[in-house]
């Protein structure tokens, strides 16, 4: 999946659990899910939850740890999707 | 020196009404909420009626946002955080946008159960071995105290935020917790209140005990009928109250609306010895709880106006009129008004409490007793201790300076609080 395509899905994705929406607006690769979106921490395993079924796609517990930006959740996401 | 308490802001999740404006109309009109719920038929409940707040989706934007209106499944805690932050609003407190909490302003919070329905949905995730699937709100929404964290948040409370539970008396309860903790000077003001789930899941274990009525499925708004002599169970209920309490001192410096004073109250239970048991009410710890309630509120018997009973519509109610009549030692003529809020909006549970305090403030502020629906037979039993029309049927408009508001529920467990008018220009 490219990129903008990507970007353009996470960002509606975790709209409901970003706090700054002016961050959301400016979502890229380096955002930071809880520095730059300010999910709070709690809400990390509600986005993976939704990642998940977006795609279709089951993410394990190592890789939820790490996916903490967007970089992480594309890199996560690409490579279940290419596995399936 | 102990601080005065009273009551500043009131808010309401009937079903009969949302919100103090229209609840009031309805409780004075003797407007019914109860209807015919084909859930419960659907899933064979003896009792296919039942009590639940007409809410939309658009009354709740006000009170939350996009998030947890997607997440949120747990009624109670919908009910309770309209009820309580109407409370707030209504006594003209506002909402701090600022870092720092309301270190002065608390709350006690009290249900019976919580998020029944966000139980059920992670308990069936749970036995397909999805326990990683239940997301992040399964213990806040499932929680007991997940109703006053979720105030306290909102609120920005820094005082203590807790939530009490003692069944269908955690309404009158959470009152006089609260009272008590203004009175002693922990704290300014302290929001009270309880709130209880609408639906199958918290209403079926009633129906399974047989105490929820089976003979009113054809005519939901006749079928809860406290002290009648047709009345044949308890018609569930749900929904929330909030009471703000504030010590007077507060109230007067900050010149807001003083709906009622708290003169106290009692709280007891029977042990579930004499004739008391887990579900079932012992007589002597009734009567003491209501004339403890006196002596600690510091008025006579003979001075109460108005009693807003507990009265569920079971076989009960006789047995609870006469321990009215002999705490008080007052019968016949004598007996004070007496209403049983139940008639209009079934047995609420948890939140019952809560709710009747609300409309027994309302009473009290505005010089009213709002009427006792399904009730034209009067029970026999009942008879013997008040006369007839000390139980209005019609809607009066009366002088009321002190009512006395009793709650009781399974344990056991009594709570009796003194209200009194306070005169304000």
């Amino acid at each position: 999946m490219d990129q903008a395509t990507f970007i353009a899905e996470l960002r509606e994705i975790v709209k409901p659990y970003a706090k700054n929406q002016e961050a959301l607006a400016q979502i890229s690769l380096s955002t930071d899910f809880i520095n730059d979106l300010k999910i709070n921490s709690a809400n990390l395993v509600d986005v993976v939850l939704d990642v998940e079924e977006k795609y279709d796609i089951v993410i394990q517990n190592e890789e939820m740890e790490r996916m903490l930006n967007v970089q992480a959740a594309m890199d996560i996401v690409n490579a279940k999707l290419q596995e399936k | 020196m102990h601080n005065r308490v009273v009551i500043t802001g009131l808010g309401v999740v009937a079903p009969n009404g949302i919100g103090v404006a229209a609840f009031r109309e309805a409780i004075k009109n003797g407007i019914s909420g109860i209807r015919y719920e084909e859930q419960l038929a659907a899933l064979q409940f003896s009792c296919q009626i039942g009590g639940r707040p007409p809410l939309e989706e658009a009354m709740l934007r006000p009170y939350f946002d996009e998030l947890e209106l997607k997440q949120l499944k747990a009624s109670g805690i919908i009910y309770g955080v309209m009820a309580g932050m109407e409370a707030w609003a209504d006594a003209g407190l506002p909402l701090l946008q600022e870092a720092s909490p309301d270190w002065d302003s608390g709350t006690v919070f009290g249900t019976g159960t919580s998020g029944v329905d966000k139980f059920r949905e992670a308990v069936y995730k749970l036995d397909e071995l999805q326990v990683r699937r239940l997301g992040s709100t399964a213990v806040t929404q499932t929680m007991a105290s997940g109703i006053s964290a979720f105030l306290g948040g909102k609120l920005g409370l820094g005082n203590q935020v807790t939530t009490n539970s003692s069944a269908c008396t955690t309404g009158a309860e959470s009152l006089l917790m609260a009272y008590e903790r203004v009175k002693y000077g922990h704290a300014k003001r302290m929001l009270a209140g309880s709130t209880s789930d609408s639906g199958p899941y918290i209403w079926g274990g009633f129906d399974a005990m047989k105490v929820s009525t089976f003979r009113h499925n054809d005519r939901p708004e006749a079928g809860s009928r406290p002290m009648s002599a047709s009345a044949s169970g308890i018609v569930p209920g749900s929904g929330a109250g909030a009471l703000l309490l504030e010590s007077l001192e507060s109230a007067l410096e900050r010149k807001a609306i003083i709906y009622a004073e708290v003169l106290g109250g009692n709280i007891n239970s029977g042990g579930q010895r004499n004739g008391g048991s887990m579900t079932a009410p012992n007589s002597e710890a009734v009567q003491r709880c209501i004339t403890d309630a006196l002596i600690q509120a510091g008025v006579k018997a003979e001075a109460i106006d108005l009693i807003n009973g507990h009265l569920t519509a079971t076989g009960k109610d006789a047995e609870e009129v006469k321990n009215w009549s002999a705490a008080l030692g007052r019968s016949g003529a004598d007996f004070p008004y007496l209403n049983a809020l139940k008639s209009q909006i079934g047995h609420c549970l948890g939140a019952s409490g809560s709710i009747e305090l609300v409309a027994a403030v309302l009473q009290l502020k505005e010089g009213f007793i709002f009427p006792n629906i399904n009730c034209e037979d009067l029970h026999p039993d009942i008879l013997e201790y008040v006369a007839p029309e000390r139980i209005p049927r019609q809607l009066l408009y009366k002088d009321l300076h002190l009512v006395a508001k009793a709650s009781f529920g399974f344990g056991d467990v009594n709570a009796c609080v003194i209200l009194k008018k306070y005169p304000q220009p």
